[in-house]
């Protein structure tokens, strides 16, 4: 009887540990590491405006205040998908949303893109060397970052903002750090 | 037979190892570029997970591979431009994990599975052998029910003859 218990345990060993893999695959391994950045001072960047414009964006216009970094691009549906809640947000007057536009094909697409969808964005940079968005850890579009007062990045939103992941995340840390 | 040959090594030209290095990406300094090289076989597409950024064509690995290079080229050693990749991406940029608490069963798990099976087996064997040792392994006393049966055999056994 004993033995036969000792047979099962490569069977129970294999069992555990196709759970484990079965769970592990439900996984987005990039997804797995979006704390690296969080608490850090932002790096420094100045980026060159949108074409047609004067003002690009650097990291002192993101300092001084609570503040939002989107990254964007008119090649990115979900940043359609976002955009009505930015443009609202900037309509209400509730936070400054910086852009960072990259990886355009053209650089007359934003042009366009803004124009027909408006424009939600207090600056807005682009990014064409790749520089700023490696810096920032960027992997897609959109993601969104909440930069303190001290140009500390508090928090990393990977994805199209919901309106319950505003009301229930980003609001009340936004609140939280404009006491401070 | 000319052609054949020609043909048997037109197949192993797919086997060279390709990489999606573009011409204008190329430092001038060829050791320099060996070091781009050999440190973007080691940088994961983020995009695509399982690629490096030396053979991903993405727009975000291209990014990177430029970025491996200036950076190489300001003078950087190959363990500076990737912890300033791990410090923005985290490890999920290397595509070897790095040995840490968290990673020990990842790097020696399979090793202790090996040398668990191995005592087992010698175990056995060592059990096997003591029993062969003692005679025709380890004698188990018959149940009274299948004492009652040889008896029964016997007995028949007996009664034929």
């Amino acid at each position: 009887m004993n033995s036969r218990i000792f047979f099962l345990i490569p069977l129970i060993g294999f069992v555990v540990l196709a759970i484990y893999f079965a769970i592990g695959l439900t996984k987005d391994p990039s997804k797995l590491d979006t704390d690296v950045l969080l608490n850090q001072p932002m790096g420094e960047f100045k980026l060159v405006p949108v074409k047609g414009r004067e003002e690009g964006l650097s990291a002192e216009d993101v300092k001084g205040k609570v503040s939002l970094v989107n990254f964007f691009g008119s090649w990115c549906v979900a940043c359609l998908q976002e955009h009505p809640f930015l443009v609202k947000l900037k309509r209400d007057n509730v936070i400054p949303v910086y852009g960072v536009d990259w990886d355009e094909k053209n650089p007359n697409d934003v042009v366009r893109w803004l124009a027909r969808h408006g424009d939600p964005y207090t600056k807005i940079g682009v990014d064409d060397t790749g520089e700023t968005i490696i810096d920032w850890g960027i992997t897609g579009a959109p993601e969104t970052f909440v930069v303190d007062k001290q140009g500390v990045i508090r928090y990393k939103f990977l994805g199209p903002i919901s309106p319950q992941a505003w009301n229930d995340t980003l609001l009340p840390l936004i609140e939280e750090l404009r006491k401070q | 037979m000319r052609f054949w040959l020609i043909l048997w090594a037109a197949l192993f030209v797919w086997t060279v190892q390709v990489s999606a290095v573009e011409p204008d990406e190329i430092m001038d300094d060829p050791v320099l570029e060996a070091r781009a090289r050999e440190v973007s076989q080691d940088l994961r597409c983020v995009v695509c997970q399982n690629q490096s950024i030396d053979d991903s064509n993405s727009g975000i690995a291209k990014k990177m591979r430029v970025l491996v290079r200036d950076r190489i080229a300001q003078g950087d050693s190959n363990q500076e431009v990737k912890d300033y990749l791990v410090s923005r991406y985290g490890d999920f940029v290397l595509l070897k994990p790095p040995v840490k608490a968290k990673t020990m069963v990842l790097w020696f798990g399979p090793a202790l599975m090996v040398v668990i099976g191995l005592v087992g087996i010698v175990f056995y064997y060592r059990r096997r052998s003591a029993q062969a040792a003692q005679g025709q392994g380890v004698a188990v006393p018959l149940t009274a029910q299948e004492q009652a049966r040889l008896d029964a055999l016997m007995k028949e056994e007996g009664s034929d003859k």
